[in-house]
């Protein structure tokens, strides 16, 4: 009879111990959510902003405070039109998607042979590859010039495409490689069995079960090709130029315009959204790649 | 179908370095179950690789059918495998997985439906042909690797731990459809596995690899009682051989303070030595009661004291140490709820004329 009396005040304390602890639980992880919308917000609030403002009037852009509600218009997307964007987007994507689809077709056989069939100087090979990123591209642009200028290749949109292969070609090996590596060794041995040649095992196999690390590395790739402005500013003028060549221009001659310029932000942002979206799907398949047996 | 030759077979992975494969010679016969078995960096799956091609042969030779494989790509030996982790395609269907083998050696369409619908039927899988492998359970992959390559018709069927990712109810199910299949179909096969129930159950005989080289080639009931040196002795049978290695004396050996009889016939087969390992197995002892005498001296029996008894249902394990040497440990096998406990004092004594003797030096069977 004694046991239960002493027993129940004593269960009792420990519940009203126990339940601060409890809550202080479920309060971390709502605290992170909040931090994380917090930073979320924080870092997307500016394109919002900018995107907001590219469906403004000039006058609207610029009230204080600033206006939340206004009526939407086109009237900025088009004034960026009619100044002339067209050629520089042409190039843009001209320059992106041709460097990507060469850095695809000489990344992944690269990438195929580092990781499936390494050899002893592969280690050294990546180590070059990876080492041409170390050289800052203003230490290179001089010599650059001067080729391009003497091969009469100036304001000529191959030329991009050469030199934007040339620079995401590196990374794209390595990011290719650590998705090569995930790759079961015995699936290239059950296909050698079964009959394919190298040439099939790697289309039927090896691409198939990479796809989701082609995607990425081809974002990747069109990011970086469709951000570049080094190059472009110094080796193109009117001709061969592409689009961070012209917003800058924009921001120089337009500057006061506020709205037109977020408008051909807008613009020029949109593409590589676009193929991030497109993109996704795969890019979620590879976060599931350990699911391959 | 066809035999398989392994003739002085050796594969050495760095020169200068102690051959993976060391001088391999086996000789399977057409539609043979053959079972490679052993520890682990014994060498049996680089030797099952190197029959399917997937590492080269240093040295010596293996002939499928009598050609010589040497310099061979896999895909031109006409052999198929079953891997450990199975190796399927993730992104094709089981029937596209079963049809590639087909696919590649470019075997019509209608054909290659009928021979999938066929293996699908054998293995269970005809529900299934539509899935992913990812949707499947680990015995239905299995089954589907096991449907890749019969499929195919392959002269050799290479099998690389095909069960060690299943269940242990699984283990044993698949384990007797493998080897039921394997007889129907006569096809030539080598299996690879460090169990030694599978190669004991499965195998039409069992060659027994260490150290990269062989150790025994024979069918499981002489591995099992004829084995050819105190390595397989001991490798062979669970619980494991008990293996001593005593000094001879007049009629037998000296174990401790007694002395263990040997037959005659046993005795015999001593010669000049000196020392012999002597191995009973953990069935080949009958135990009395430690207080009904023996251990006086000559007698054919040893004093143990048990420190654990493993009872199993059927028979019971009694692990024990002697009296006189406590390092001396001692398996015994008895029959179920023989009522053994902790601590109990037994006399043992080695109930069968069939003891193994091996060479105390070089571990061969005398």
């Amino acid at each position: 009879m004694a046991a239960p009396t002493t027993e129940r005040p004593a269960s009792a304390g420990d519940t009203r111990e126990l339940a601060p602890a409890r809550r202080g639980n479920r309060a971390g992880p709502a605290l992170l959510t909040v931090l994380t919308w917090i930073v979320g917000i924080g870092f997307f609030f500016p394109i919002l902003w900018m995107v907001l403002t590219a469906f403004k009037k000039e006058a609207d852009a610029y009230t204080s405070p600033p206006s939340l509600f206004f009526t939407p218009t086109l009237e900025q997307f088009e004034t960026v039109f009619s100044s002339g964007i067209g050629p520089y987007l042409l190039n843009s994507l001209f320059a992106t998607v041709m460097s990507t689809v060469f850095v695809l077709l000489l990344a992944v056989p690269a990438a195929y042979a580092v990781s499936l069939r390494p050899v002893k100087k592969t280690q050294d090979v990546l180590f070059f590859f990876i080492s041409t990123k170390m050289l800052p591209v203003v230490a290179a642009i001089v010599p650059i010039y001067v080729v391009v200028n003497d091969i009469g290749m100036l304001d000529n949109i191959w030329t991009l495409v050469v030199l934007y292969t040339a620079m995401n070609l590196p990374i794209a090996v390595w990011m290719m490689r650590s998705f090569f590596q995930e790759v079961p060794k015995e699936l290239l041995e059950a296909a050698s069995m079964d009959g394919a040649s190298l040439w099939r095992s790697m289309r039927e196999v090896v691409l198939p079960v990479v796809s989701p690390g082609i995607a990425a590395t081809s974002l990747i790739c069109v990011i970086f090709a469709w951000n570049e402005f080094f190059f472009a500013v110094n080796l193109t003028a009117a001709t061969a130029a592409t689009v961070p060549v012209f917003l800058v221009g924009f921001i120089t001659s337009e500057g006061l315009y506020f709205a037109k310029l977020c408008a051909a932000a807008t613009m020029c942002a949109l593409p590589v959204v676009v193929a991030g979206w497109i993109a996704q799907n795969k890019l979620v398949q590879g976060l599931s790649f350990g699911a391959v047996k | 179908m066809a035999d398989v030759v392994f003739d002085q077979a050796s594969r050495v992975y760095t020169a200068g370095a102690k051959p993976a494969v060391n001088r391999l010679d086996l000789e399977i016969a057409e539609g043979e179950f053959v079972v490679l078995v052993g520890p682990s960096g014994s060498g049996k799956s680089t030797a099952l690789r190197m029959l399917a091609g997937l590492e080269e042969i240093d040295d010596g030779e293996i002939r499928i059918g009598g050609r010589n494989m040497v310099g061979v790509p896999s895909r031109d030996r006409d052999i198929a495998m079953v891997f450990q982790n199975y190796a399927l395609y993730p992104n094709k269907t089981v029937g596209d997985n079963m049809a590639f083998p087909l696919k590649m050696r470019g075997v019509d369409k209608a054909t290659q439906q009928e021979k999938v619908k066929a293996a699908a039927d054998i293995l269970g899988l005809t529900d299934y042909l539509d899935r992913k492998p990812k949707a499947l359970s680990g015995g239905q992959r299995q089954r589907v690797a096991m449907g890749r390559a019969i499929v195919r018709e392959p002269q050799v069927f290479l099998m690389d731990e095909p069960l060690s990712n299943l269940d242990a109810k699984m283990r044993v199910s698949t384990r007797t459809e493998i080897a039921a299949m394997q007889r129907r179909l006569g096809v030539t096969t080598v299996y690879v596995t460090h169990d030694q129930v599978e190669a004991m159950t499965m195998g039409d005989r069992v060659a027994l690899l260490a150290d990269g080289r062989l150790q025994q080639f024979d069918t499981p009931a002489d591995l099992y009682d004829k084995p050819a040196n105190a390595f397989v002795a001991g490798f062979i049978g669970s619980p494991a051989m008990n293996l001593f290695t005593l000094p001879v004396s007049a009629e037998g050996v000296r174990m401790g303070s007694s002395e263990l009889r040997l037959p005659r016939e046993v005795h015999s087969r001593i010669g000049g030595h000196e020392r012999v390992t002597l191995g009973i197995r953990p069935e080949q002892w009958s135990v009395a009661d430690g207080a009904s005498g023996g251990g006086d001296g000559v007698s054919s029996g040893v004093k143990a004291q048990v420190d654990v008894v493993e009872e199993l249902g059927s028979d019971a394990y009694l692990y024990a140490h002697l009296d006189d040497d406590a390092q001396t440990a001692v398996v015994v096998r008895t029959a179920g709820r023989s009522g053994a406990r902790r601590g109990d004092q037994n006399v043992l004594t080695p109930t069968s004329d069939e003891l193994h003797l091996f060479d105390a030096d070089s571990g061969d069977r005398l």
